[in-house]
């Protein structure tokens, strides 16, 4: 057995090999705990450089490992945070670890939004659900960079008032003049004063310029799917618009041959891609 | 550098590999197939025995008389049962007491290993995995490790299979490179036997040299020549490869797809023979103290419905969808990702399909389907 370099430089391990990190803070996004929130710091040495959209893998040990995006970052503090969904066998046992609990982390790995495409220009986010996590450090960018983009139109669709994730960013990013954000849920409750219904009718309604738009979409694959529509009815051309995809990934650097999609590798040559270069597999089912 | 081998050659040929620290691999009979295993040294080469091909069919037929070492052709094993085993360790994990993990890999340090017996398909089958497994960007360095330590003995087919279709693939049926030596096994009229051997590296030819063997005269050369041209001769099964990619993309949403779904059982066995195949999948296993983990990496078949697991159930949860991804991928969309075709043509697929389905008579038939009769969506 041979100890690895890149462990003790902290840098998430090259290749299948993960970096020994630890759960710095932990908190709920979700009153029930189903969604929470990381910041996640190397053992050693400094985190390293990510662009919005891009994933990590992340270990909990003896138990697995899964793809999830980078959610932000604490810049001042050392840290990368991550934003996890229960839904299984790994996400469930992560939901039980507390903070100082050691992890591992590989990465990052994939694509990543094109900000320099939306530079100087409307900038539409569509996140459906957890979607909204690999989406909110090109909000953290926005917040950072009030002349990046014209204006930055965040459309949020939840189940219900009480899965809305990052509320406290939601307000803050709200008073920003620059940044518009609407929040719609399958079903309201007595208190909602939102909007109720699909994401979708908010993409219709927005007030952008589709002629100089750019769209980034994340979200459950029906929900892309009419976002997509809605776009292309507004005028938004099909290389403005890029959307994040899932598939099941289990290595992340290109060799286990889970992540296929059509001719693509979606752990190397997404999670992001453009929808003009996708829009003849799009609709293709089971594929 | 061209010699002729004798018998005595051939054993020398191995027993100077064996000297030299090379484990050395090669072809035998078990379980009435030809597999590949390690070889205690000529005798245990499968002399006398042929196999007979055909869509779900695999026989082996003993010619006792016959003193032919390679009159078969590929049986179910590939070498990448060495290269890439089916069953791997990626990382073994501690946590010490303080709840530090430690992540280690275990360094690979192949013993040299000289193969013998690696057919065309098979040269052009390693090539494509190395585009895939060391062509990455983080690459697999086990394989590479593995690869680098093999001394190559290749085989010119002496006879074409009943399911191989290497020509069309332009893989074979002659080995041009990826070889140290390569082997055209010459049976006279008068029924002796011997072998042309080519060296293809250095390496190849330092071997060769030290035997000490008879130089090749071209009458040995012209009698291989009219062995690679005889098995090119007799390659029957055809798949044309013009415009093969095309048509898998132009065919996504074929009603074809619903046939396979009603023949194919979704056994993966196709997968595992294949040669280029390379799917893994991760086990996670903690050690019964609680404080060892390791992470296993393990032939994984897109057949198989968990290959495509999301939590809301798989993407290809059909077997139409599942055949499909199978065959687009080899022919199709493995060219966009690692810049070259994914099948060899060595039809072993084809042989070991339980129920006979020919991935040339599948593109045949997705040819001959009519665009009028796409339906909107797959089913
Ligand atoms: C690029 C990318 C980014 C993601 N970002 C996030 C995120 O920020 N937050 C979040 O909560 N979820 C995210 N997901 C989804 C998350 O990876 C899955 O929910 C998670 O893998 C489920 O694992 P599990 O063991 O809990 O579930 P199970 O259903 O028990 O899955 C079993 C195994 O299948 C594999 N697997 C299952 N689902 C997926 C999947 N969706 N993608 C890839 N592999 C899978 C994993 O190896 C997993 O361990 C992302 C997925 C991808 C592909
Ligand atoms: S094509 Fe044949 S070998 Fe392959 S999965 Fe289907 S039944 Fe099994
Ligand atoms: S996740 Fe393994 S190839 Fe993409």
């Amino acid at each position: 057995m041979d100890s690895l370099e890149q462990a003790a430089a902290g840098r998430p391990g090259e290749g299948l090999v993960p970096a020994p990190w630890r759960i710095a803070a932990r908190r709920e996004e979700i009153a029930d705990g189903s969604v929470f929130t990381w910041s996640v710091r190397p053992e050693a040495g400094e985190v390293p450089i990510y662009r919005p959209g891009q994933f990590n893998m992340l270990y909990a040990f003896g138990v697995g490992e899964v793809p999830i995006s980078i959610s932000g970052d604490g810049a001042a503090s050392g840290t990368l945070m991550h934003t996890l969904r229960a839904v299984g066998r790994v996400t469930r046992a992560m939901q039980n670890l507390k903070e100082g609990d050691a992890i591992g982390v590989r990465g990052p790995f994939g694509t990543a939004w094109p900000l320099e495409t939306a530079r100087g220009r409307d900038l539409i986010l569509v996140a459906g659900g957890i979607g909204l996590a690999p989406l909110r450090p090109v909000m953290c960018h926005a917040m950072r960079n009030p002349e990046a983009f014209r204006r930055v139109f965040l459309l949020i669709g939840c189940r219900d008032p009480q899965s809305e994730l990052f509320r406290d960013d939601v307000i803050a990013w709200s008073r920003r003049p620059h940044l518009q954000v609407e929040v719609t849920v399958d079903r309201g409750g007595p208190a909602w004063r939102g909007h109720v219904g699909v994401v979708t009718k908010r993409v219709q309604r927005a007030d952008f310029d589709p002629s100089d738009a750019v769209a980034f979409l994340c979200g459950p694959e029906p929900m892309m799917r009419f976002a997509v529509l809605a776009l292309q009815q507004r005028g938004v051309s099909d290389d403005r618009i890029f959307v994040s995809m899932e598939r099941n990934m289990q290595c992340g650097i290109g060799t286990c041959g889970h992540c296929q999609w059509g001719r693509y590798l979606m752990c190397r040559d997404g999670p992001v891609l453009r929808y003009d270069e996708i829009a003849d597999i799009f609709d293709v089912r089971e594929l | 550098m061209e010699a002729m081998l004798d018998i005595d050659g051939l054993a020398g040929l191995i027993d100077a590999l064996k000297r030299d620290g090379y484990d050395v691999l090669g072809p035998t009979v078990r379980g009435g197939a030809i597999v590949y295993d390690h070889l205690s040294g000529i005798d245990a080469l499968p002399q006398g025995w042929r196999d007979e091909q055909a869509p779900g069919h695999y026989r082996l037929h003993p010619q006792p008389d016959d003193p032919r070492r390679f009159d078969h052709t590929v049986g179910p094993h590939g070498w990448k049962r060495f290269l890439h085993p089916a069953s791997e360790s990626q990382v073994r994990v501690t946590r010490s007491a303080d709840g530090v993990l430690r992540f280690e890999s275990a360094p690979a340090t192949p013993a040299p290993t000289a193969l013998i017996g690696a057919r065309a398909c098979e040269l052009a089958a390693m090539a494509v995995q190395d585009r895939v497994l060391a062509g990455a960007a983080q690459p697999d360095r086990a394989f590479e490790a593995r690869r680098a330590a093999l001394f190559i003995i290749a085989v010119q087919c002496g006879r074409a299979g009943g399911t191989c279709f290497c020509a069309d693939m332009g893989t074979g049926p002659r080995a041009e490179t990826g070889y140290d030596l390569a082997l055209t096994e010459i049976l006279e009229p008068g029924g002796a036997i011997g072998w042309h051997v080519e060296s293809g590296s250095p390496r190849g030819a330092a071997v060769l040299s030290r035997l000490g063997v008879a130089a090749a005269q071209p009458v040995d050369r012209a009698a291989a020549e009219r062995v690679w041209a005889g098995t090119r001769a007799q390659l029957a099964v055809r798949m044309p490869a013009a415009g093969l990619r095309e048509l898998l993309y132009r065919k996504l949403e074929d009603p074809h797809w619903d046939s396979l779904a009603s023949r194919c059982l979704a056994c993966g066995n196709c997968t595992a023979v294949c040669p280029t195949c390379y799917c893994t999948r991760v086990v996670d296993a903690v050690a019964l103290d609680g404080w060892i983990a390791e992470r296993t990496q393990e032939w994984e078949s897109c057949f198989n419905p968990e290959f495509s697991h999301l939590p809301g159930g798989s993407v290809r949860g059909g077997i139409g969808a599942r055949y499909r991804q199978w065959i687009t991928h080899k022919l199709a969309s493995w060219h966009d990702q690692f810049g070259s075709s994914g099948c060899v043509g060595c039809g072993r697929c084809i042989s070991w399909c339980p129920v006979g389905i020919d991935i040339t008579a599948e593109v045949a038939a997705l040819r001959a389907s009519t665009p009028q009769d796409v339906p909107e969506r797959l089913e």
